[in-house]
């Protein structure tokens, strides 16, 4: 049970997203919602690829008496959890960007008020 | 708006340039230590976006134009991409330079090292080219957004 | 009857998300990992490269950051099409 704490903060972090994506009506609070969600992905990603007790995979003077490969962590998924942050960086700076616009077009950040003029 | 005090542009103009040097000593030892061309490149627009916030969005439009960056950012984007087709004798993104003894070209030692920066093969011109994408795309972003507010608010006036 | 559709959507997925994370293996004892045992045995042989996770970015799986490449560029031009008119105006 005690193992499985970084699992616990990452969903929990997973589940404060989505309760503010569901719950908000401000577009920037929907978009910091977004921004958490996905660090809870990530956070769970890269506790997959974690071994007890290991160093990252770097060679430049590595600690005395480590053994390889299994006392490195696995590179491969803090490579992709690499994509996945440069990813969410664009992402969050297209929604902002459109809040911005839509801001400017309707006065209001509310999504409930930008359906409404929708015609 | 008020204009940022003095001890705030103080403090900025001396860290800026610290900022611009570890950023760029991420970029390069990407191959060596913790980092690349990504996480560089985040730093040296962090040090920008710093800038932004101390002397003001018209005062750095006044030296960088977002054409310029975004041209930038191309020349990042067809740099990594000729790299990348440069090993196309073997595949796509093969790694041509690790072993030939030419720039970059020499293979460490197995194990422990202290890390020579004439290793890696493609891999530092290609932590390079990324870096000066993200650098030139993400000021881009931040200084577009920057100049959108400020115009929004003088059309107010 | 909208919120409360909501409100089930919500619970159900945190619940979901609760029980899996409950029955997955301890932190820290990753299954199978042979192709993470290959690339830190070979990654300083075949790319020269002494940190693995640089090589496995640029090297082994260089089409994800292409991709990835693809998505900042694609992300940049769409924030200056959309803001950069109103801001020379």
């Amino acid at each position: 049970m005690i193992h499985n704490v970084p699992y616990l903060a990452a969903v929990a972090l997973a589940i404060i997203g989505l309760y503010a994506v569901l719950f908000k009506r401000n577009l920037i609070k929907i978009a910091i919602g977004i921004s958490i969600l996905e660090s809870g992905v990530n956070l769970f990603l890269i506790t997959l690829g974690y071994r007890e007790n290991a160093v990252a995979p770097i060679y430049t003077n590595l600690p005395e008496g480590t053994s390889i490969p299994e006392g490195m962590t696995l590179p491969v998924p803090q490579a992709l959890t690499l994509t996945s942050i440069v990813i969410g960086v664009a992402v969050l700076a297209l929604m902002l960007s459109f809040a911005v616009k839509i801001y400017q077009h309707y006065g209001t950040l509310d999504s409930r008020e930008i359906r409404r003029l929708r015609e | 708006m008020s204009e940022p005090s003095k001890i705030v542009k103080t403090i900025a103009s001396i860290i800026f340039p610290f900022t611009m040097v570890f950023g760029i000593y991420v970029i390069l030892h990407g191959h060596l230590t913790p980092g690349g061309g990504f996480q560089g490149g985040a730093i040296v627009a962090s040090g920008i976006v710093l800038l932004l916030v101390a002397f003001g969005s018209a005062e750095i439009a006044k030296r960088v134009k977002e054409s310029h960056l975004s041209i930038l950012e191309s020349i990042g984007a067809l740099s990594f991409i000729s790299l990348a087709l440069l090993g196309l004798s073997t595949t796509f993104f093969y790694n041509f330079l690790a072993g030939s003894n030419f720039i970059f070209g020499r293979i460490p030692p197995f194990g422990s090292n202290p890390g020579d920066m004439n290793t890696g093969g493609v891999l530092p011109l290609m932590n390079i080219s990324v870096g000066l994408k993200v650098i030139a795309g993400l000021s881009a972003i931040v200084l577009v957004l920057s100049l959108f507010a400020r115009s929004r608010k003088q059309r107010k006036r | 009857m909208n919120k409360i559709a909501i409100l089930m959507v919500f619970i159900i997925f945190s619940c979901a998300l609760i029980s899996t994370i409950l029955t997955l293996r301890p932190f820290g004892e990753p299954k199978s990992t042979e192709m993470d045992d290959y690339i830190i045995k070979n990654a300083q042989n075949e790319t020269g490269s002494n940190n693995a996770v640089t090589s496995v970015v640029f090297d082994y799986r260089g089409f994800d950051t292409l991709g990835e490449a693809t998505v900042l560029f694609t992300a940049v031009a769409g924030v200056l099409l959309v803001l950069r008119r109103n801001a020379h105006e």
